[in-house]
């Protein structure tokens, strides 16, 4: 295992030297911001990494508590596996191709769609009892690093480029930071509880940043609407240059966020294995109170 | 004695009778809000134009954090005593002592807005260009949003070290849309300048949501350890 | 290039960050080993 962790190790190393090479030096100047831009090769991928992790944390946790019951775990994957068959199955319907916005394929929406039910059964398979709940905590701490980075290297892109380090009302701005807060809160619950149950309470905060996120969206959105923000420019195609730059250093960038995730979850492993051998110590320590053995552990306390 | 509504009724009840006897909640929680607005009246100064535009946002600040004082106290009540304990022993329901709770809460709170309105209204000179009859969808859906997820959260934080601070962290980001909703609602109804309906819909939506999600996982929470 | 510096910024800290989180990790795993071994010595 080790071993192939390191040499897994030295191919992202390699990737992300040929990513950052494409994205300092192969991918063309951008006609109007300059130089500046190439910061979108680490601003953009980070947050789709981000936002994957994100997204791993709220399958784990849904299934973190769907476990706590059979019954309900049943009902859980029928609904899931629902999801995905009638969500697919919509996307080629006429009338809901008429609602999707313009330039958004079927494909790729269907693609979207049928990810939840892959990601639930594939994790619900690797990733027995306790474990689900490792994954959850991995998720949540890598994805809160790189939305750090989003939100750090966002201001600073956007300072050179629309003359303000933060667009009040910027939507992915806000939403990203919002995110943020929410799995950084998360994090802090999990630290802070000494509940025997913080694994499922932590499961139910994570359930209800889910479900916050698309009314954080909406909301932003309107308000937006509303309120005349600075015209902050985007959309339009891509030179294809770019976009190949864009992608790499994205696989990059989830192979190395898939490296940090599996130390992070060896660390876990490790971190409960301890806590467990304390917890026996404990338990077997104080029934040998009486025995010569117990000024060297009190001691050592 | 245990279906939903008689469990929820008789917790309502005795909360509303242990605050009316005792009363140093409701009291110390009313010199905390009007602290809070003469604060805000010293540091944002009310000329009239500009006032109109900002209020909306310092109103709802100044509910937020009287909510997050009243949400620590309720449930600090069940823990003397062992009360929660025999509560979670018991076999009533649990959406019972949810849905009582934040009711207790709600109207708690809805007492002290009544109470800090006119004080915004006199020390800022207010007079509403828009609807007002909107304003009281507007507050009550607010008010509802922040309680309903306080009293979730307050219950969640039971069990952590720092419990005190541990509710505003858990309920700030994810009230955030709710609290775009009340002050961006509120402005618009104060200024007249758009409509406040979008706003009112998406305070509704934010509502059902979240008292659904609480109701299907507070049973959860409350038999955490 | 006075724009160049954000760029710089923006790479560097990235990868501060990302040394700084792993750093945690490896300073979390060295205490964990030694909580272990110590438990180990004690039973």
């Amino acid at each position: 295992m080790k071993k192939l962790f390191l040499i897994l190790a030295g191919v992202t190393a390699l990737f992300l030297a040929y990513a950052s090479y494409l994205a300092l030096k192969v991918a063309p100047t951008d006609a109007l911001q300059g130089d500046v831009y190439r910061i979108i090769y680490y601003h953009v991928p980070s947050a789709w990494t981000a936002f994957l992790l994100f997204f791993i944390n709220f399958i784990a946790s849904v299934q973190y508590l769907a476990r706590t019951k059979a019954s309900l775990q049943k009902a859980v994957q029928w609904l899931v596996l629902a999801i995905g068959v009638i969500g697919v199955i919509a996307t080629f319907l006429p009338q809901v191709q008429a609602l999707l916005p313009t330039g958004m394929r079927p494909s790729a929406v269907a693609t979207t769609v049928v990810a939840f039910p892959a990601f639930y059964f594939l994790l619900g398979w690797k990733f027995p009892g306790d474990r689900m709940d490792m994954l959850a905590l991995t998720a949540a701490e890598v994805g809160v690093v790189f939305c750090t980075i989003v939100l750090v290297t966002g201001p600073i892109w956007a300072r050179p480029v629309w003359g303000i380090w933060w667009a009040p009302g910027d939507i992915r701005l806000t939403s990203t930071l919002v995110l943020w807060l929410i799995y950084v809160s998360y994090l802090v619950l999990r630290r802070f509880s000494n509940s025997a149950q913080t694994q499922i309470i932590a499961a139910a905060l994570a359930v209800f940043g889910a479900l916050d996120v698309p009314l954080v969206y909406f909301s932003i959105w309107f308000f937006r609407t509303q309120h005349p923000q600075p015209v902050i420019g985007g959309g339009g195609s891509m030179d294809p240059r770019m976009l190949h730059t864009l992608l790499t250093s994205w696989m990059a960038f989830l192979c190395f966020a898939f490296l940090v995730c599996w130390s992070r979850f060896r660390l876990e492993l490790l971190k409960r294995e301890a806590e467990q051998a304390e917890a026996m110590e404990s338990l077997v320590g104080a029934g040998t109170a009486a025995k010569a053995s117990v000024p060297l552990s009190r001691s050592a306390r | 004695m245990n279906s939903l509504w008689a469990v929820t009724a008789a917790t309502l009840v005795k909360d509303i009778r242990l605050e009316w006897r005792s009363k140093d909640a409701l009291n110390s929680m009313l010199f905390f809000s009007l602290l809070v607005v003469v604060i805000f009246v010293f540091s944002f100064d009310p000329l009239a134009e500009e006032s109109r535009h900002i209020v909306g946002g310092l109103v709802w600040i100044a509910f937020l954090f009287a909510a997050v004082v009243a949400l620590n106290q309720t449930w600090a009540r069940e823990l003397r005593n062992q009360v929660l304990d025999a509560y979670r022993v018991s076999p009533a329901s649990a959406n019972g002592l949810f849905i009582a709770k934040t009711l207790g809460n709600f109207i708690f709170v809805c007492v002290l807005e009544a109470l800090m309105a006119p004080l915004f209204v006199i020390f800022y000179n207010l007079h509403v260009l828009g609807p007002a009859w909107q304003l009281i969808p507007v507050a009550l859906l607010g008010t509802w949003a922040l309680v309903v997820n306080g009293t979730f959260f307050a219950a969640m934080s039971l069990r952590t070290r720092n419990r005190e601070i541990m509710l505003p962290l858990l309920l700030f980001p994810v009230s955030i849309p709710a609290v775009i909703g009340m002050v961006a609602g509120t402005t618009a109804i104060l200024t007249g300048e758009n409509s406040a309906h979008f706003y009112i819909v998406l305070l509704l939506t934010y509502d059902v949501v979240f008292t659904t999600a609480s109701l299907a996982l507070f049973k959860a929470i409350l038999h955490a350890e | 290039m006075n724009s160049f510096k954000f760029l710089v910024a923006a790479y560097v800290a990235t990868w501060l960050i990302h040394t700084f989180y792993i750093g945690t990790l490896f300073s979390r795993y060295r205490r964990l080993r030694q909580s272990l071994k110590e438990l180990g010595k004690r039973k």
